[in-house]
């Protein structure tokens, strides 16, 4: 018996060492990525693009993060383990950025650049943050918007959030490209759904019927996106111009079918990519400015087949 | 580790020497499997073995390791409970309301959060001992009611601790630091240990754990021999819930946040600690001390893992790979000496 438990175990461990003396023989640098979510399609897109800039420059990545959004105790077990392997940078998407800033500090004495993206962490620890320019973003959403109603005309805006970052700035960057630059086109209510799917349904449904002459809604994320195709479907409302925001199967799906115009997608490709690519320039030594802004795109149903954005659409 | 190499026992007398036999044995047999992973990942990698990644391990293993040492307790009688990971989020939330949105002192939080946990815990055992509802449907109930608690009570917000200055002390701090400054291994782990010593001290040396043990064997033999079973197995949940409740304390001081959406998940991890370390699922059977050690093999499998640099999706693999082959393992020491 004994004998068969030595067994298991020494093969084991002759496993373990047969991959570390792999890893001892490519010795190559290796770049940690810290994500905030894993399996979801966003973050799978994020972690193409860092793979890709590995290739390119030639370093290994490693992309970790936990099976959802609330486990901030495991991405904080995730840093660590990252941490203990003394990478010369490291790239972090903070789910909660005061829980992780004792270990971000251990990261920058021990002269470990820290390079944040997606989201920002409330530090100055971080040598940059790669993320899209949810401002511009939604700036592009209000220039499609008086395109597609010849400039005059009455819209609403389902936002997800009114105190995050995000939710703050695409509604800001929608209202204010609206009013610099389209006087004709009156914005009538601004309404908070939470980004979900429900709730954003029933705000749309009430806005529908208080304002039987809209023209135009714009959802801010996916979730209230996908709320305005329901309300729009469900009040049978035609005619109206919807403009959403991210990506995903539903509001692929409403545009393919002519129920969204259009919408903006951010590009996760882009995030993983220019987040390998500031570290490595950390490494160098080089300055970076604060936030380096990934880009994004605006698809419908004209162009949402082309490789280029299809390579940054996720379901 | 003698007695289990030997060939079985003589039938007649096999019932309880093989029962002592199995349960050193299988406590060695984890603790084996322990220290062949930390070797094995120290030939693996080169920065595997150093104090700061080792403290790192410690405390990654201390809130699954509390969690597990209260599921321990709710196993060895028979039952199990679906309910500790959502159950540790709901106390270190009503920790949040105490300390942040009433502003009570440090000491009233720590009470709250072991308070309510023992009030859950009795609530669960209530279900299951006096309402007869099986203890699966009953912490799971508890499980998705107490998600949902958390998510009313703190508003679905993170409630922060910067108001209450030493919160973060409670795990994050070093006592051990301020004597040996080389090692400074945070409190959360001498809680976790803490923890265990009195645990494994009222389940072999007072009454309630000896109806623990006798709850999960034999329930109709202890009910007729004319033990309150029902009073004594609430008991054991309402300890089991309390136990949970430091868990909440630990998570919350290390995040320095009561995180409302988190908890959902910690049971199974902390069922397959218990699991790794030769408890029973049967009930009847099963050590703290192996609970603890299952707890650190998964700690130290999930950072060596991810120290070695392994794909997360092979990481996951690996890791139910080592749960199957632990409780193999265990099956045939028991075929052997039972």
């Amino acid at each position: 018996m004994l004998k068969r438990r030595s067994l298991i175990a020494s093969v084991m461990a002759l496993g373990l060492m047969g991959t570390g003396a792999n890893m001892a023989l490519a010795q190559e640098t290796t770049i940690p990525l810290i994500s905030k979510g894993f399996q979801h399609q966003f973050w799978q897109a994020v972690r193409a693009g860092a793979e890709q800039a590995g290739q390119e420059f030639g370093v290994r990545i490693v992309f970790e993060g936990p099976d959802n959004e609330s486990q901030v105790d495991r991405q904080i077990d995730m840093l660590a383990a990252a941490l203990a392997n003394n990478p010369p940078a490291i790239g972090f998407a903070a789910l909660d950025s005061q829980a992780a800033i004792p270990l971000l500090r251990q990261a920058q004495d021990a002269g470990i650049h820290v390079v944040a993206f997606d989201s920002g962490v409330a530090s100055d620890i971080p040598v940059t943050t790669a993320t899209t320019d949810n401002v511009a973003a939604a700036a592009l959403a209000a220039d499609k918007m008086a395109e597609l109603l010849g400039g005059s005309g009455k819209v609403a805006v389902v936002a997800h959030d009114q105190t995050s970052a995000t939710g703050v700035d695409r509604r800001d960057g929608f209202l204010n490209r609206l009013s610099e630059a389209y006087p004709d086109i009156e914005v009538v209510t601004v309404q908070y759904g939470g980004g979900d799917h429900l709730q954003s349904t029933e705000i749309t449904k009430a806005i529908l019927t208080a304002n039987p002459d809209l023209g135009g809604m714009f959802g801010t994320n996916e979730g209230s996106a996908v709320g305005i195709v329901n309300g729009v479907r469900e009040a049978a409302r035609e005619g109206l111009v919807v403009i959403g925001y991210d990506s995903g199967s539903a509001q692929q799906g409403a545009i393919r079918d002519g129920l969204m115009a259009g919408a903006i997608t951010q590009n996760p490709v882009g995030i993983g990519y220019e987040t390998v690519r500031a570290a490595l320039a950390a490494m160098n030594g080089e300055e970076l400015p604060e936030i380096i802004d990934t880009g994004f795109f605006w698809y419908d149903a004209t162009n949402m087949d082309e490789d280029q954005i299809q390579a940054v659409l996720y379901d | 580790m003698t007695e289990a190499t030997t060939p079985a026992q003589p039938a007649g007398q096999a019932e309880p020497v093989s029962f002592f036999a199995t349960a050193t044995a299988q406590r060695l047999l984890a603790f084996a499997s322990l220290v062949i992973m930390l070797i094995g990942f120290s030939l693996a990698s080169p920065n595997f073995m150093q104090s700061s990644n080792m403290i790192a391990i410690l405390q990654a293993a201390s809130v699954n390791g509390v969690l597990a040492i209260a599921v321990t307790l709710v196993i060895i009688t028979g039952g199990i409970d679906l309910s500790v990971g959502t159950m540790m989020t709901f106390c270190a939330v009503i920790t949040g309301v105490v300390l942040t949105n009433l502003g009570m002192p440090l000491w009233v939080g720590v009470f709250a959060a072991i308070g309510t946990g023992a009030l859950c815990g009795f609530a669960s055992g209530t279900f299951v001992a006096r309402l007869m509802i099986p203890p699966f449907i009953a912490t799971l109930g508890m499980m998705l009611m107490l998600k949902g608690l958390s998510l009313v009570t703190s508003g679905a917000r993170p409630i922060y601790f910067n108001d209450t200055p030493g919160f973060d002390q409670i795990s994050r701090g070093s006592v051990v630091g301020q004597v040996f400054p080389a090692f400074p291994l945070p409190n959360g782990v001498l809680i976790l240990f803490a923890v265990a010593l009195v645990v494994a001290f009222i389940l072999n040396r007072t009454v309630l754990g000896r109806y623990t043990y006798a709850l999960g064997s034999n329930e109709e033999a202890v009910r007729l021999s004319g033990v309150n079973t029902a009073a004594w197995k609430t008991a054991i949940y309402t300890l089991s819930g309390a136990i949970v409740g430091i868990a909440g304390l630990l998570i919350a001081s290390r995040l320095n946040s009561a995180q409302p959406a988190l908890g959902l998940g910690y049971e199974l991890e902390a069922i397959a600690a218990v699991v790794i370390g030769g408890t029973s699922l049967s009930g009847g059977r099963g050590t703290v001390l192996g609970s603890l050690i299952g707890a650190l093999i998964m700690a130290v499998l999930a950072n060596g893992l991810r120290v070695m640099s392994v794909a997360q999706e092979w990481q996951t693999v690996v890791t139910g790979m080592i749960i199957i082959l632990a409780v193999y393992a265990d099956q045939l020491r028991r075929r052997k000496t039972g």
